[in-house]
């Protein structure tokens, strides 16, 4: 079990052929991988000039942007898919990124570090902030910005007027659809507009 | 090279019998597949790269990115520079003999714009054998002519590549090309831009042009951190000065020093009239104006994929105008992939050798040549 198989479970949220847009896209692993094994085309967002040409070097397409300063660049319903993908922990404006999302994508795919995750509880019960291999941040240099449970986001789903079309956690590269906001460090949800 | 075949403008006038200066560096290959042209911007030439043997001093003026090992590199791609006509390079330009008159063009040189330039650089492809580019790159004024391409000739070029660049200009960059046009016009030896049949030239007013120009190339912060607010010394002092000398016409600060330095070795070198007729070239470019504004609607015939540049502290070209680009490009969903570099120079930064600027055109060219290595392999 490993990142990849995590990525695998993700990319089997994406129809084949699908026209994404990866918010956060990192060094352009998951675009490249769609284009590859799934024949879609799209584009990545990311702020950091590392990425920004680990993407050019992978040939992803890739647009270097703030997603903090929103996706005005982007129509409404332009992409079957728009991922974000361990991104939304990064970000302040979590509901408006989470709107936007539904509002370029048919169907928004999401993933974050479940703070939930039972050892978390048990570090925190414990007196601790947890540091773990899905938080591996002390609390005072965490770029996690938004924490967040598994059981949380359904709630800002609700608000947000988003229907869930899937939801489940992953662990060690498994998806876990059993008590995920116990039992999974990821939380993945696949979701449109109502 | 010359042209018999004469070239009509988009003002409706003609260009009979002209010639294009160029440079090519590196060799074409069998299958013609590996060309790469490289558009220059106000002031520059068909000499891109390298130096003149016996001139160390004239090193090409994108000699940074292209070359033997560099980003654009000469050994797996043939590059091709060329002075584009009207400019002053030795191609046909306004001190060239107009073939009616039998003078020199002066003030009767056709009004030019992007477009005409894209077709002379199209026959001159013609003429080299070339039928696609593998790219088409420019910044600012020759960014604009690669986006041109990308629309105009969409089945020849493979990638455009477009920094520092806009659309169309905005009214304040007009607007400094208004001025910088009127210093030279009311320059008394300007002679209606017949200057050249009275034995002199316009200098005074193409420096005040060049001067208007190089401020908005730099930003506020590189000509702070570069000259700041420190006096220039006398001439000989080897002490910097501190104490002013209270005089308003001779200069006081560096950063006049600098800029009338800028000037004067400018109008050494450049022509009034060319300087008149490339702003206008500027000014005019506006591909979104026959879609009724549309910039979008302008790109839907280009099949390139894109890859566009600029950079953080531009504010002539501002990252706001690559964005306009790349959101057209978008909506057309055509490949672009698009990098906001945050350099402190200025325009002038696409001239210049940064690691995360050229990191991104490297990985770029890697790919094209990758491409083209896999086409010809049988």
């Amino acid at each position: 079990m490993s990142d990849r198989d995590a990525l695998e479970l993700i990319a089997a949220l994406v129809p084949p052929g699908s026209h994404v847009l990866d918010l956060g896209c990192g060094s352009g692993e998951v675009l490249a991988y769609l284009r590859d094994q799934r024949q879609c085309t799209g584009y990545g967002i990311e702020i950091d000039d590392a990425n920004v040409l680990a993407c050019e070097q992978r040939g992803v397409n890739v647009i270097q942007l703030n997603l903090e300063e929103g996706l005005a660049i982007f129509d409404d319903q332009s992409f079957d898919v728009v991922l974000q993908l361990n991104t939304l922990q990064h970000l302040r404006n979590t509901e408006r990124m989470l709107m936007e999302t539904a509002r370029v994508g048919r169907i928004g795919i999401v993933s974050f570090p479940n703070f939930a995750h039972w050892p978390h509880r048990l570090s925190v019960a414990a007196g601790r902030m947890p540091v773990t291999r899905s938080l591996p941040y002390q609390w005072y240099d965490t770029p996690n910005i938004r924490v967040a449970t598994y059981a949380d986001f359904e709630g800002l789903a609700q608000r947000c007027g988003l229907r869930i079309l899937d939801s489940f956690g992953i662990q060690n590269g498994a998806g876990v659809r059993r008590w995920p906001n116990l039992m999974a460090s990821v939380a993945a949800f696949k979701f449109e507009r109502r | 090279m010359s042209f018999a075949q004469p070239l009509p403008l988009r003002s409706a006038a003609v260009l009979r019998d002209y010639q294009l200066m160029y440079e090519t560096y590196g060799t074409l290959n069998e299958a013609r597949s590996n060309a790469v042209l490289v558009c220059h911007a106000l002031n520059a030439s068909h000499h891109v790269a390298g130096t003149y043997e016996g001139d160390p001093k004239s090193t090409g003026w994108w000699d940074n990115l292209v070359g033997p090992g560099k980003p654009l590199d000469t050994e797996r791609f043939f590059v091709i520079g060329v002075n584009n006509p009207g400019s002053c390079f030795g191609s046909t330009g306004p001190t060239h003999i107009n073939p009616a008159t039998q003078q020199p063009y002066g003030a009767d040189f056709p009004v030019v714009t992007v477009e005409d330039w894209v077709d002379a650089q199209a026959r001159l492809c013609d003429a080299l054998g070339i039928t696609q580019l593998a790219a088409v790159i420019g910044g600012s004024l020759g960014g604009m002519q690669a986006l041109c391409w990308s629309m105009r000739y969409p089945d020849r070029l493979r990638h455009c590549i477009a920094i520092a660049t806009a659309p169309c200009l905005s009214a304040q960059n007009i607007a400094f090309n208004e001025v910088a046009r009127r210093a030279i016009v009311t320059d008394p030896d300007f002679h209606g831009g017949h200057y050249q049949t009275q034995g002199v030239l316009p200098r005074g007013g193409l420096r005040v042009a060049r001067m208007i120009g190089h401020i908005t190339y730099l930003s506020d912060d590189t000509m702070d951190a570069k000259f700041g607010r420190n006096l220039r010394a006398s001439v000989g002092a080897t002490e910097p000065c501190d104490t002013p000398r209270y005089t308003t016409q001779d200069i006081e600060f560096e950063i006049e020093s600098y800029l009338r330095h800028q000037g004067d070795k400018f109008s050494e070198y450049f022509d009034a009239n060319s300087y008149l007729l490339i702003t206008r070239v500027l000014d005019y470019f506006d591909p979104a104006r026959e879609h009724g504004g549309d910039l979008s609607a302008a790109f839907a015939a280009a099949t390139a994929k894109f890859h566009v540049v600029s950079f953080t502290t531009d504010w002539r070209f501002a990252p706001a105008r690559s964005r306009e680009i790349v959101k057209a490009l978008l909506d057309n969903r055509l490949d672009v992939s698009y990098a906001e570099i945050a350099a402190p120079h200025g325009h002038d930064a696409f001239l210049l050798d940064d690691a995360r600027y050229h990191g991104v055109l490297r990985a770029r060219f890697d790919h094209i040549a990758r491409d083209i290595a896999q086409e010809g392999a049988p």
